[in-house]
């Protein structure tokens, strides 16, 4: 069966990017993949949301009624999606920005404040990235560096300092939960 | 590695310029914008390649319709209502027999309906569309690889028919990504004489869809089903999977086909229901006989669309009187995950016992 | 030796044309085709006749021709001269198909400057249909839908399309002509011409308005039909160079 995951935020949290990264490190490595952005007139500004399906086999449905991992970057998010998860899934909150804690005691709740990680790194926009880190280390769908390797090859080696930058926001993230 | 991750409508618009597509026009409308945007960006910097953002989709009909007349290879897209707007000009593309790709990404209707994925257009691509006597060759993909596979294929059919050719997938094929590898286009081929050019020196030719003496159109009416029965014997494509110890056969196309088979895992897993799956590639012309053929030794077909039930009156043409045909419809957008679908075959599959 | 002063265009067809006496599309026919032939761009021509009385110019053209649905032309136009740029393309419209069914076609085809050129006939009625108010049918004007005459309050104004087109960007040429006289036939021969020279520079999109008599549909005489362009439906429709940025024009132009 697959594993599927959502990825849910404000737009310009770079939520599709998550998502789109995944499926591709997902796809380096052999899987099947298929990853749905919400579209239509919900997303022009607003919330922005992805599903990312990643399986052995052909997969049936790119849509989630239950999937396994929810990350939310910010509390509308959270609440929208926590009901869907399935039993025993795993939620990752951006907690600097939710303070709400999530209704399910049958999920594991992985929090990471990483908005104010990437502010302390110095650059708000790669919030996403540590989120990702985290989200590596917790799943291990794929290793870090498969996905890294796909994260600069989606972004384009033309700028090696943002390379740089975004490894060193995964690292922050992968580090961050401890074993 | 030649391995991309793209959404369903950019793999059209990749498909079409890989297969040499040089002239698209189109008008936005959700859920297939990606396409239009994507012709924008790219068809301009490929050699000769022609964007134009129409004003309404019956001018881009006519626009590509000029175009294919001079000798492009041409496309334009759409979704459900601005298809309808389209089928004047698809009518006399059939009647002039030129050459050309139409794309819908269905959504939910009639009327504006919604941007979610459906299949109400069924009817209006495999029974012509338009006014008058024609059909044209319909695609129903259900894979971001098949759709690029078929988008290249179109073009080439297009041209062996001298006919339109449409794909028909939905908001979820156009917005969903997959990975894709792109295979090498065939080298055109397609006469000069079919083109419109400037009579040079020579006889001066003409291409029209008038033709006011009844005989003459008469004949031209059977010129046009004489081809349709080549195309009928020659292009017809299918999928069938897990039907040899099937008990039970889902037919089903496009995204339906996809959720279909999903079921199908889920109760040969849980050893509820021994189904299968026959999935029509063409839904035009569509696997008659092929879907025949199975009920020698299965008898209990279950027809599963994103509509009311459209290609159900396909499946019936098939099979009427040698096997028991149920429907299960989702119109207007929704979209039943596999377990869903699995309950409701298994529970029509008890019932039937 | 006998000099041939007159005879038939060479890219005419030797068909009989199918127009009823008196109707100004042979007269129109006649004059596209001698341009054509004296511009010697035969072999680089492809016309577009569209759906009304001229559906059948492909009949009498001796040219490259497509036929366009009803008023699709200029779209359709717009496909083969983008993917022809070196071919001439011209679309041949009526006043329903112009600026009635086709006026977003006619509207932006002009507006995005595509370089083709447009003969447009407004008679001021639908001809081949049997005779209904066209957008051009002028106020008063008894037609088989407005049989009171055309009232402004139920049934609209007239459009006046080389006024409405020459306010686009796009638009090289507009200029509005008439068949009633020989002085007005050589001076819409002219204005053919240099839609045409337009076209080959590559100034933009050109239009001819060609105010056409329809004795049939009008139920007059053919000189009647002639007289009243002169008096009424030129009034209405003024002949005019409504735009004109060809450098001899525009030089003309800052002299004055």
């Amino acid at each position: 069966m697959a594993t599927k995951a959502i990825f849910s935020g404000f737009g310009g949290q770079g939520v599709l990017m998550m998502g789109y990264s995944l499926a591709h490190s997902a796809m380096n490595k052999g899987y099947h993949v298929t990853f749905l952005p919400s579209y239509g007139a919900e997303v022009r500004g607003g919330t922005a949301n992805c599903t990312v399906a990643i399986a052995e086999e052909e997969i049936a449905s790119p849509v989630a009624s239950e999937p396994d991992y929810l990350v939310a970057m910010n509390s509308p998010s959270l609440f929208t999606f926590q009901n869907k998860i399935t039993a025993g899934g795993v939620i990752f909150l951006n907690s600097s920005i939710i303070k709400d804690h999530p209704n399910r005691p049958d999920v594991d709740i992985c929090s990471v404040p990483c908005s104010e990680l990437a502010e302390e790194m110095g650059n708000s926009r790669v919030a996403n990235i540590i989120m990702m880190g985290a989200f590596i280390k917790k799943t291990g769908i794929v290793t870090a560096e498969i996905y890294l390797q796909s994260l600069e090859s989606i972004l384009g080696s033309k700028k090696k300092s943002a390379a740089e930058i975004n490894r060193r926001a995964f690292s922050t993230g992968f580090d961050y939960l401890k074993n | 590695m030649n391995k991309f991750l793209m959404s369903g409508n950019n793999i059209i618009g990749e498909a079409a310029i890989r297969a040499g597509c040089r002239f698209y026009a189109g008008y936005p409308i959700t859920p297939q914008n990606e396409l239009t945007e994507y012709m924008a960006e790219h068809m301009r910097n490929a050699e000769g390649g022609v964007f134009i953002q129409s004003e309404s989709e019956v001018a881009a009909i006519h626009m590509i319709t000029g175009a294919a007349a001079a000798g492009a290879r041409v496309m334009t897209s759409s979704s459900s209502p601005g298809i309808s707007l389209k089928q004047e000009g698809i009518s006399s593309l059939a009647a002039c027999e030129l050459p050309s790709v139409i794309v819908n990404i269905m959504r939910g209707g009639p009327g504006l309906g919604n941007i979610r994925p459906a299949q109400g257009d069924y009817f209006q691509a495999t029974r012509g569309g338009g006014h008058g006597d024609y059909r044209t060759i319909v695609f129903g993909p259900a894979t971001c690889q098949e759709l690029a596979d078929l988008t290249m294929d179109a073009f080439d059919l297009a041209d062996k028919y001298r006919t339109p050719v449409m794909i028909l997938a939905d908001g979820m094929m156009g917005q969903m990504m997959e990975p894709v590898i792109f295979k090498k286009p065939k080298p055109r081929q397609y006469s000069e004489n079919f083109m419109l050019r400037g009579a040079g020196d020579g006889k001066s030719k003409i291409i029209r869809g008038l033709i006011l003496d009844a005989i003459d159109m008469e004949e031209h009416n059977w010129k046009l089903a004489r081809k349709y029965e080549v195309i009928t014997k020659s292009e017809i494509r299918y999928e069938t999977y897990q039907t040899d110890d099937a008990e039970l056969v889902v037919v089903a196309y496009g995204t339906a086909a996809r959720i279909a088979k999903g079921a199908i895992k889920r109760l040969r897993e849980h050893n509820k229901v021994k189904a299968g799956l026959f999935r029509p590639i063409t839904l035009w012309p569509f696997p008659e006989t092929q879907l025949r053929s199975l009920s020698g030794k299965i008898k209990d077909f279950l027809v599963f669309e994103m509509s009311t039930g459209q290609m159900l009156e396909d499946v019936r043409l098939s099979l009427q009187g040698y096997a028991d045909i149920g429907f299960h419809g989702r119109p207007g957008g929704a979209v039943p995950t596999p377990a869903e679908l699995a309950n409701v075959i298994a529970r029509y599959y008890e019932k039937k016992d | 030796m006998a000099k041939v002063i007159f005879q038939r265009p060479k890219y005419l067809k030797e068909n009989v044309f199918h127009y009823c006496p008196g109707c100004g599309h042979s007269i129109a026919h006649r004059l596209i085709a001698e341009v054509i032939e004296e511009m010697g761009i035969r072999g680089i021509t492809i016309g577009v006749p569209p759906a009304g009385c001229a559906v059948l110019a492909y009949n009498y053209f001796d040219l490259d021709m497509i036929e366009a649905q009803h008023g699709r032309g200029p779209a359709l136009a717009t496909g083969l001269k983008r993917t022809l740029p070196d071919r001439f393309v011209f679309s041949y419209q009526g006043d329903g198909d112009l600026a009635a069914i086709g006026i977003a076609e006619s509207f932006h085809a002009a507006n995005r400057g595509e370089n083709i050129t447009v003969f447009f006939i407004n008679n001021a009625v639908y001809g081949m249909t049997g005779g209904q108010m066209a957008p051009t049918t002028i106020l008063e004007q008894r037609t088989t839908t407005t049989p009171a005459g055309r009232h402004k309050t139920l049934d609209g104004y007239p459009v006046k399309v080389c006024e409405l087109l020459s306010q686009l960007p796009g638009v090289a040429y507009a200029q509005r002509c008439t068949l009633t006289s020989p002085a007005q036939v050589n001076k819409t021969k002219k204005a053919i011409r240099k839609a045409f020279q337009c076209q080959k520079d590559a100034l933009g999109f050109s239009i001819v308005e060609i105010l056409s008599p329809c004795p049939t549909n009008w139920k007059m005489s053919p000189i009647d039909a002639c007289k009243w362009i002169d008096e009424v439906m030129s009034k209405e429709f003024p002949l005019d160079v409504f735009k004109d940025i060809t450098p001899a024009a525009q030089k003309n132009t800052e002299a004055v």
